[in-house]
């Protein structure tokens, strides 16, 4: 029996799609979490090598293997609690369909990660690709409240709950977001939510670079706690010149202060942008990294941005950059050589500064991986944790590279 | 083995005579008891990684141990264990106010961090109640909560980076003080894992400015159930509160009753206690403004806002010694732990007090109400035959409960040694048995913290090739099974080795 005749006697022919492969790898979509862990538990029996999917927007469908597992049928949101401020989704529901659904009941989830808004959830918690609201609303993680996932020989394991505080064992949940499917196919998240907030409003300033790092500064010092506080580069911001963004959410009178301080601390240089135009500032800035082959980001310090800022620009170019100064996080997007990025973090690690890869066609992440070589110790730790969730070594994810 | 620990620490470090060791016999929970075979107090991390290393080579279990101020007997050692007590690793080594972040030993005190932060404007915000006592090892052990921690996250939030000795005595270095893990997010995974990894010998944390502008206010209500409605509400006006905390009656009179007391009417049926904070004074007392209109219209009596900072600290007071004020209520205190959704708060209060109404027992409420994040208090003594296991049901009655609901058996406790037994009531055979996986990742032998967290009875077997029948597989509920368990968690004097 083929692979195919396999996979459609366990899950039935709607399962298998075949003609939207383009190369060639048979795409299943199983519909249930129970449905994605009888695949695996078959694909660990049989040796077949796995790469997961989501809607293919974000990570490229490029890598070898027997069958891609699709997580597009996984779209389903079984519950949205306003009262509480939580939800469940599972993996593959879009996260624009996502976001409507909240907005209806007057919830939000405060994440605005890079790629296009159809991206979808899966993807953005098995990448941990948080965008500029990190700076207020913390990385991917925060946001997780538990997640139930499929191990590489089929095993349904959940971690955490859907309420907001958990110790109930150990939080699988943080070592999931992020892992880019190492440790299992993420099929159900619970997600912590926000109330709508009442009043948005992004204000910009435009500037050469270092003006705008020392903006950045007095911002900080001032003590004003925007949601978002990103420097863009000129062309990430289709703008002549490096754009500073302050973006405030809350109640009225928090987004007034805040505005009102922001105005004190820099002399009112900051031009606020109407609703339509903020918002489309955003998407767009978000969705160009989609548009760009590779894609990484970089956790500094604060105090090193503006250091860190020059490496980029020196080693790979600095053409399409979003960095939150305040917090030290930096996301880079263009082309790069795999010599050039090796380079790059091997100089960024010497400065205790890791470098994540989030996207990159297949020849690339295979050779860079997305977290490179680890730091001493930590290597059989994680060999150890894939081989505890994937013992038959199903899932094709390029963690480590070709160092 | 001792005379090499007196040789790593001084062997005025190292306790051995039976006394000694009974000071380590509990924890802050006062229903489990084991005395440690030794007891051993290193000065520095290399005195730490020292002892790991020496225990490793003898295939010795042992328990890292901060301030002993946990309740769920997570840092309780058996006789044939040896207990590393932490707290002279209580050196604050950085505070770097630049980069918002500091650089503490395991043994230092939470509080004693926010005092050192303060003059550079900055706070470390995770603040238990024990926070005078408690050390931040023991934090990241347990991911510890506190009031502040509904706005501000848990103990998770804010711990950057770790240096950690393995239990073989290997020493690995997790995440960055950016916060970016390299590769994988194992502090992630470290943090709340209650010593089952290793020992933490250095801990990278993130600081936030303390708040210029405070608003607090104490609302009080004539039913419990009107209590719980206004957190509902509160929660979904958009305005998150710093702090949201509830107090039933029982808790109110305590602490009017005790030196710690606060103003708090002694007739109220409870009383929340919510605090705003923000960078402009405006914005906070406008958020205050609206969120005391929906306390009022959501079945307040009265909401007093401080006045002053003196006001402020006398209404926290004794809300953070409250556990203090119900320890005089008689001779033993369970303070327990569980999380519900925040919307199911009403009811299952009213189940609680039916449940403590139905064992003849007194169950007092001081907890996390903006969290749901429920502190159930059972006052008893001991000493009355037949009343430990009456504690013992009505625990279990009240774990079934929260979980019923929706929610949780811990919110911040932890396992330990209390909520090994509830562990089956929240978690399938595979999902236990992958924590077990992990564990042996980490120390394959169980010997750091060994017989907490996951009860090992109920974990499936992990290894070995899964056979295609998830689609069939039983799904019937375990609570039953478990609570028929028999188990023997208040442990009897007896019992103590």
């Amino acid at each position: 029996m083929s692979l195919l005749d396999r996979v459609r006697a366990l899950l039935g022919d709607e399962a298998v799609d075949v003609a939207a492969t383009p190369d060639g790898v048979p795409r299943v979509a199983p519909a249930s979490p129970d449905a994605v862990a009888l695949l695996l538990g078959t694909a660990r029996e049989e040796g077949w090598r796995v790469r997961i999917e989501g809607a293919g927007t974000w990570l490229a469908a490029d890598a070898p293997a027997d069958l891609a597992l699709t997580t597009r049928r996984l779209d389903k949101i079984p519950a949205i609690e306003p009262q509480d401020l939580s939800a469940t989704a599972e993996a593959g529901i879009g996260c624009d369909l996502l976001r409507q659904h909240l907005a209806d009941r007057g919830t939000w989830l405060a994440l605005d990660p890079p790629g296009l808004a159809g991206r979808t959830l899966g993807s953005i918690v098995a990448t941990a690709t948080a965008g500029p609201l990190r700076q207020g609303f913390g990385p991917v993680r925060d946001h997780l409240l538990g997640v139930t996932f499929v191990t590489g020989d089929g095993r349904l394991v959940q971690s955490g709950g859907r309420v907001v505080k958990n110790v109930a064992g150990y939080d699988l949940t943080r070592l999931e977001a992020g892992a880019f499917g190492a440790f299992g196919v993420i099929v159900l998240i619970h997600l912590r939510l926000r109330a709508l907030p009442r009043a948005d409003q992004t204000l910009v300033l435009e500037g050469s670079r270092e003006d705008l790092t020392q903006v950045a500064e007095d911002i900080a010092a001032a003590g004003i706690q925007p949601a978002a506080h990103e420097l863009m580069s000129p062309a990430l911001a289709r703008r002549e010149r490096w754009l500073l963004a302050i973006r405030f959410a809350g109640s009225g009178a928090l987004v007034a202060a805040e505005e009102a301080g922001l105005r004190a601390a820099t002399g009112g240089r900051f031009a606020p942008l109407r609703a339509d135009e903020g918002h489309s500032l955003w998407m767009r800035a978000a969705e160009s990294f989609a548009a760009r082959p590779v894609a990484f980001r970089i956790g500094g310090l604060p105090d090193s941005s503006d250091e860190l800022l020059d490496l980029l620009q020196h080693q790979v170019g600095d053409e399409w950059i979003s960095a939150s100064p305040a917090i030290g996080a930096i996301r880079w997007g263009g082309d790069a050589t795999i010599d050039r990025l090796k380079r790059l973090r091997r100089t960024l690690a010497g400065l205790e500064v890791p470098l994540t890869l989030e996207r990159a066609p297949w020849p690339v992440r295979s050779a860079v991986g997305h977290f490179g070589a680890y730091r001493e110790g930590v290597g059989p730790l994680v060999a150890g944790l894939r081989r505890t969730f994937d013992p038959g070594e199903a899932f094709v994810v390029a963690a480590e590279g070709a160092e | 083995m001792v005379d090499t620990l007196a040789d790593i620490v001084g062997p005025r470090h190292v306790r051995t005579a039976l006394p000694e060791r009974l000071t380590y016999a509990k924890d802050g929970l006062p229903t489990h008891r084991r005395v440690p075979g030794v007891v051993v107090l290193p000065g520095s991390r290399d005195e730490v990684i020292a002892i790991v290393r020496l225990l490793g080579a003898l295939g010795m279990p042992f328990v890292p141990r901060g301030a002993g101020t946990g309740l769920s007997g997570g840092a309780l050692a058996d006789g044939d264990a040896v207990l590393i007590v932490l707290t002279r690793l209580n050196r604050i080594l950085k505070i770097d106010a630049r980069n918002r972040l500091a650089v503490v030993e395991p043994g230092v005190v939470n509080v004693r961090l926010s005092l050192a932060a303060a003059p550079h404007g900055l706070q470390y915000t995770p603040d238990p109640s024990s926070q005078t006592a408690c050390t931040i090892g023991g934090n990241v052990a347990e991911n510890a909560g506190g009031p502040h921690c509904l706005k501000y996250g848990v103990t998770a939030t804010h711990v950057l980076a770790l240096e950690v000795a393995l239990a073989d005595g290997r020493v690995v270095e997790l995440g960055s003080p950016g916060g970016e893990p390299w590769g994988p997010d194992l502090v992630g995974l470290f943090v709340g894992s209650e010593g089952n990894f290793g020992v933490a010998t250095r801990i990278t944390v993130r600081l936030l400015p303390i708040a210029r502008a405070v608003r607090t206010l104490l609302a009080d209500f004539t039913s419990l159930r009107t209590a719980g409605e206004a957190v509902s509400a509160v929660i979904a006006s958009g305005i998150v509160p710093a702090a949201l905390e509830m107090m039933d009656q029982s808790c109110i009179r305590a602490v009017e009753d005790s030196v710690y007391a606060a103003g708090y009417p002694r007739d109220a049926a409870a009383v929340l206690l919510a605090e705003l904070d923000g960078g402009h004074e405006a914005a906070v007392a406008a958020d205050a403004a609206t969120i005391e209109a929906v306390l009022r219209a959501h079945g307040a009596r009265s909401v007093l806002v401080a006045a002053d900072a003196q006001q402020r600290e006398r209404l926290w007071l004794g809300r953070k010694k409250a556990f203090g004020a119900m320890g005089r209520l008689s001779r033993d205190l369970v303070v327990q732990d569980a999380v519900v959704p925040r919307s199911t708060l009403p009811d299952v209060l009213e189940t609680i007090a039916r449940i403590g109404a139905a064992y003849g027992l007194t169950v007092s409420n001081v907890f996390h109400a903006g969290d749901g994040n429920l502190h159930p208090n059972i006052s008893f003594d001991g000493r009355t035959p037949g009343l430990r296991e009456r504690v013992e049901a009505a625990s279990a009655e009240i774990m079934a409960t929260c979980i019923a609901a929706g929610g949780t058996i811990t919110g911040e406790h932890g396992i330990g040694l209390d909520k090994l037994r509830y562990m089956p009531l929240l978690f399938d055979g595979d999902s236990l048995a992958a924590m077990r996986a992990v564990r042996h990742v980490w120390d394959p032998e169980e010997r750091v913290n060994p017989g907490k967290v996951v009860p090992v009875h109920a974990c499936r077997e992990w290894s070995g090739v899964r056979s295609a029948e998830w689609g069939m597989r039983s799904r019937g509920s375990p609570v039953d099974s478990a609570l028929r368990t028999p188990h023997s968690a208040l442990d009897s004097e007896a019992g103590v080795r």
